[in-house]
């Protein structure tokens, strides 16, 4: 049996790399990974749904309320309100001329605007009740419900992440990371993508 | 600067509640997520006491049971829906408060972001959301015992429509079984913030030099074991929305139409029923791996520290775990061959867990071959590391026979797949497990735990698993079928001996498990002082005080020169050369 | 201790092996046309499995038992081939073992799954239910009448909702609570569950199948050796889970035919 010599495990001495000085803002890859996560859930639902339907012969379509098209172009809207705003801010912060205000109102005007798409979700919602439709009508109604329902919660969640920038850009000194203003927006935009998949999803018979 | 957003920027704690119970230190949360896991465990471990005993002796009372519920045990004797749901509880608590929680989420949240130069997590608060999240689900899942129908009956795998009818189904399938839905998801949402938490910092929060490969090999198992947690949780969240819907909503995700169940007609129409067990297998593969990766990184890095010398090679070992990880999202079907899948998807499945078993066995090889010619040191933590290759090789070879679909007729649902899970998930992982504990009790508590109760508790485990598990195997290949409360079949009868063995042998190996209990507690209220480097260890772990301080480092910012394992470096100082000295390594001539 | 170490395992790699080379609980002996292929494929691989175990538990007992215990004088050896062998001894030990297990032995899994039923096929219906299995016969008619949940009575023994009144197919089928078939011809056999998932397992026979509610499937078989059998249900259904039993009477020609006119007759 051959013995080598153990060699000793080769150095480099040069000056570590890898990682920068400068400071991590992890919110901009924590939202990445969450959107991977909420993206993946979504596809399970997508499957459940394209296997729902091959099981059973009780799918009947439902012709989905006219105000969701409204909701949708609010939703699209706030995401280009929200990329006004983004710049506002960035060049508040860098003080190259825009105004708190300015940021403000934009963010404020996002924050509304997602507000309405909620509001407008649950006025959906009341319509297919008034129609007879409930959650456990048909499979259809069901994943209806369930995903305007979960996209909503999600939706929430990004509304908490609006209001939070903007308590962040509010006093003197404003608190606000790039990051966080980016992550905040990221989100915003994935939950409009989301929107208009879930609509050709419930919509376009798929 | 903003608080959250910035690591481990929040000051010291001061509160007594912000200390220990809502504390945001990573180093809490860790030893919170362990000691659930520690009282997870031994509740799953009494439960399968209770199993065991009713099966070899049916009609002997266990006094006491009746306590724990007057229905399922009237006068100490279990009845056989009540051993069901002791089953179902055993495997629940055992494969998600267990084996998720305690190499995964408490080790992990302990030791990952100091060995990569961290002050804390990237989002601390998340991170105590993650573990109160966790406890809750805890909490939910433990009320199920207490409901007037006891814990729900179909078993972890929760398949419908058993499980989505109702109490119709049978006692436990109602308030119990919505009980159990619940938990999982809120264990799936505490899941998927963890794993968001370990990638984020795994990817942004390393020291200077501490570039991806100088991670050592355990923190590359929880940052792979965190990418795949956070995709097998986000799909096993909606399937248990899903379910229960179907139990509280009455909506027919899982249920087909026409059921007769209790003599009633269901009012359900059109599930699918293979919807649920495909959800469910795609998340429950993975789940395997999620339980097991943690215990392979971790049994590298102490053994690594046992040998005195660095693995083979550190990439294969990496890459094979990510082989693993990825390869784990393709075989899920292989749970399913007898359940009405199209047969060539069959193939299509035993395919991939075929081929999983190349990174596992180059991963075992790795570890042979770099005993070969070591020096290595036997402590307690490397003995239960040796036993898990021991354990992970006996578990992993009765995988052929599982991945091969016409093997699997015979084989599913028999006694050989229990074997082969408890081996390989089962026992491998809480061997990891206890590694895990002899070695980083003293970083986590500042004393060192009893070596000789620990080796006490080792041999008896190790013999005592093997004497459990082996048998399983045969009373498998016999044909002996899992999951019933007592052996009505003919067949059965001629193996009842074996079964008896078994059972003794349970028992014995359960008591000796009070050992470790004892040496947790003792040591860490009398146990001798622990030095900073008690095992002279490489890894950033090493470098800090035992206990380390809340901010870890002490404010300073670790600076790292080394790969993570410069073991039996000739010349140099020691044997050894820690990550973050700038001490050159001799270079031979 | 690391030479007891050693010494344990060698043991328990051992005594593990023993009862499988000794077939102290062999399983039972087959009856099935197609069980010889699963059975050859079960020794193939335990013969695989049994070598890698061996060989790998026997390696890890003696490099512990020459290595444990060395100090810092003594001199590190590194693995012949390093790492680079080790891999490429994996791929080609373990992608042996792949391609004869898996590619070559499918044929078992095709053997059972993949040829469509003979045309002389005789078809049966088995339904499960919470917590009993019983079997349909079409009758000399050959056709099974139509199934009506709605009209499922167990205390009318009509298990599987049957409606002779109007539905003629139905007035001649035969049901029986076992599963009586000739030997040397084939079944197929049709699974439907009344209520949760259960399964149709005959260690015998070689077969598991499950019972999946809302889908009807079906397996076929051929029994060679009459006898009687246990049918288990191996799929958790419930409470009466463990008492979820049946039997198969493998019977010659003349003895089935004349069970069914017996049961034909009540």
């Amino acid at each position: 049996m051959a013995t080598t010599v153990h060699e000793p495990p080769k150095i480099e001495q040069k000056p570590p790399t890898g990682v920068t000085d400068r400071p991590p803002e992890p919110a901009r890859t924590g939202i990445w990974v969450g959107l991977a996560a909420i993206a993946m859930s979504f596809a399970a639902f997508t499957s459940a749904i394209i296997v729902r339907q091959g099981s059973g012969n009780d799918w009947q379509h439902i012709v989905v309320p006219r105000i969701l098209f409204f909701n949708t172009a609010i939703l699209i809207l706030s995401s280009l309100t929200l990329e006004v705003a983004r710049k506002k801010v960035a060049s508040f912060i860098r003080g190259q001329g825009a105004t708190r205000a300015q940021a403000m109102g934009w963010l404020t005007a996002t924050l509304g605007m997602g507000l309405v798409f909620v509001a407008g979700q649950y006025a959906a919602w009341l319509q297919l009740r008034s129609e007879g439709l409930y959650l456990a009508t048909n499979p259809n109604c069901s994943f209806f419900y369930l995903l305007t329902a979960v996209h909503a919660i999600h939706v929430l969640g990004g509304l908490g992440g609006l209001a939070r920038v903007i308590r962040r850009l509010a006093p003197a000194v404003p608190i606000l990371r790039k990051s966080t203003m980016d992550a905040t927006s990221y989100y915003w935009h994935f939950m409009g993508i989301l929107w208009v998949y879930l609509l050709c999803v419930v919509w376009l018979k798929l | 600067m903003s608080q959250e957003a910035a690591i481990a920027h929040h000051g010291p704690p001061t509160s007594f509640l912000r200390k220990h119970v809502f504390s945001v230190d990573h180093k809490v949360i860790g030893k919170q997520y362990f000691a659930l896991a520690i009282v997870a465990v031994f509740i799953g471990m009494i439960l399968s006491w209770l199993m065991r005993f009713h099966l070899v002796w049916p009609n002997a009372a266990l006094p006491g049971l009746q306590w724990l519920s007057k229905v399922g045990a009237p006068a100490g004797v279990m009845t056989p829906e009540y051993y069901l749901s002791l089953l179902t509880m055993h495997g629940t608590l055992m494969v998600f408060f267990v084996l998720t929680n305690a190499p995964f989420a408490a080790f992990g949240n302990y030791f990952l972001p100091i060995q990569i130069g961290a002050e804390d997590m990237a989002f601390p608060r998340f991170n105590m959301m993650s573990f109160w999240t966790t406890f809750a689900a805890f909490v939910v899942l433990m009320a199920a015992f207490f409901v007037p129908d006891g814990p729900p009956i179909s078993g972890w795998t929760a398949y419908a429509p058993l499980s989505a009818v109702g109490s119709d189904a049978g006692p436990g399938q109602g308030l119990g079984q919505t009980l159990w839905g619940l938990s999982i998801a809120i264990f799936c949402i505490a899941s998927l913030l963890g794993s968001l938490n370990f990638i984020s910092t795994t990817l942004d929060l390393r020291a200077k030099g501490m570039t991806l490969m100088r991670m050592p090999v355990s923190t590359w198992a929880w940052f792979i074991t965190s990418c795949i947690a956070l995709l097998a949780f986000a799909v096993l969240l909606p399937a248990c929305l899903l379910l229960v819907l179907d139990r509280i909503a009455g909506t027919s995700f899982f249920i087909p139409a026409g059921l007769v169940i209790s003599d009633r007609l269901q009012p359900h129409s059109g599930g699918s029923p293979l919807l649920w067990q495909h959800l469910f297998w795609f998340f429950g593969h993975p789940e395997v791996y999620i339980a097991i990766l943690p215990a392979m990184g971790i049994v590298s890095h102490i053994l690594i520290n046992s040998m005195r010398r660095p693995l083979l090679s550190h990439k294969v070992v990496i890459g094979s775990m990510m082989a693993i990880g990825f390869l784990s999202y393709m075989v899920w079907g292989h749970h399913m061959f007898v359940s009405g899948m199209n047969p060539f998807s069959a193939l299509v499945f035993s395919f991939p867990t075929l081929v999983i078993t190349i990174p596992a066995t180059v991963l075992t090889l790795i570890w042979l071959g770099s005993l070969y010619g070591s020096r290595l040191q036997i402590t307690t933590a490397s003995l239960f590391s040796l036993g898990f290759i021991s354990m992970f090789v006996s578990g992993g070879v009765s995988g052929f026979f599982l991945a091969q679909p016409s093997i699997d007729i015979y084989l599913h649902a028999t006694y050989f797949v229990v074997g082969h899970f408890h081996l390989v998930m089962g026992v491998a992982a809480i061997f990891g497990i206890f590694a895990a504990t002899y070695f980083w009790f003293p970083k986590m508590s500042g004393r060192m735990m009893n070596e000789t109760l620990g080796k006490i508790h080792f041999w008896f485990t190790f013999v005592g698993a093997y004497c459990i598990f082996m048998p399983f195997h045969y009373l498998g290949l016999a044909g002996n079928v899992r999951r019933t409360s007592s052996f009505v079949y003919d067949y059965a009868q001629p193996l009842i001996p074996v079964h008896k063995f078994i059972t003794i042998a349970a028992l014995c190996t359960g008591a000796v498990q009070f050992i470790f209990l004892i040496n947790l507690l003792y040591s860490r209220f009398k146990g001798a002082p622990a030095p900073d480097n008690p095992w002279n260890a490489t890894s950033l772990e090493w470098t800090v005080p035992s206990p380390p301080p809340w901010n870890n480092f002490g404010g300073k910012h670790p600076v790292v020169y080394h790969d993570p394992y410069q073991y039996g470096v000739e010349g140099a100082s020691g044997d050894f050369i820690m990550q973050n000295s700038p001490e050159k390594v001799p270079v031979r001539s | 201790m690391g030479k007891i170490l050693a010494v344990t395992l060698v043991i328990v790699a051992i005594v593990s092996a023993v009862p499988i080379v000794m077939h102290t609980w062999p399983p039972p002996e087959d009856i099935s046309t197609h069980g010889y292929a699963i059975d050859k494929q079960m020794d193939e691989t335990m013969l695989e499995a049994g070598f890698s175990f061996l060989a790998a538990q026997l390696l890890l007992a003696l490099f512990i038992w020459q290595y444990a215990g060395r100090q810092k004088q003594d001199k590190l050896k590194t693995f012949p081939g390093g790492a680079k062998g080790l891999v490429i001894a994996a791929l080609v030990l373990v992608g042996s073992e792949i391609l004869a297990l898996g590619v070559i032995g499918q044929k078992a899994w095709a053997n059972v799954y993949f040829a469509p039923p003979d045309k002389d096929a005789m078809t049966i219906q088995a339904q499960a239910g919470q917590f009993a299995f019983y079997f349909r016969y079409p009758g000399a008619d050959g056709k099974f009448g139509g199934m009506h949940p709605d009209k499922i009575d167990e205390g009318n023994q009509n298990f599987f909702g049957l409606d002779p009144e109007n539905d003629v197919d139905s007035r001649d089928d035969i049901v029986a609570a076992e599963l009586a078939i000739p030997a040397n011809r084939q079944i197929n056999l049709m699974l439907h569950s009344k209520d949760v998932g259960h399964s149709f397992y005959v260690r015998e026979l070689r077969i598991q199948q499950d019972f999946v509610p809302g889908l009807d499937l079906a397996v076929h078989f051929t029994a060679t050796k009459p006898g009687r059998y246990e049918i288990v249900c191996t799929q958790l259904c419930g409470l009466g889970h463990y008492n979820m039993k049946a039997y198969l009477s493998v019977l010659f020609q003349e003895e089935f035919e004349k069970w069914l006119k017996e049961r034909a007759g009540q």
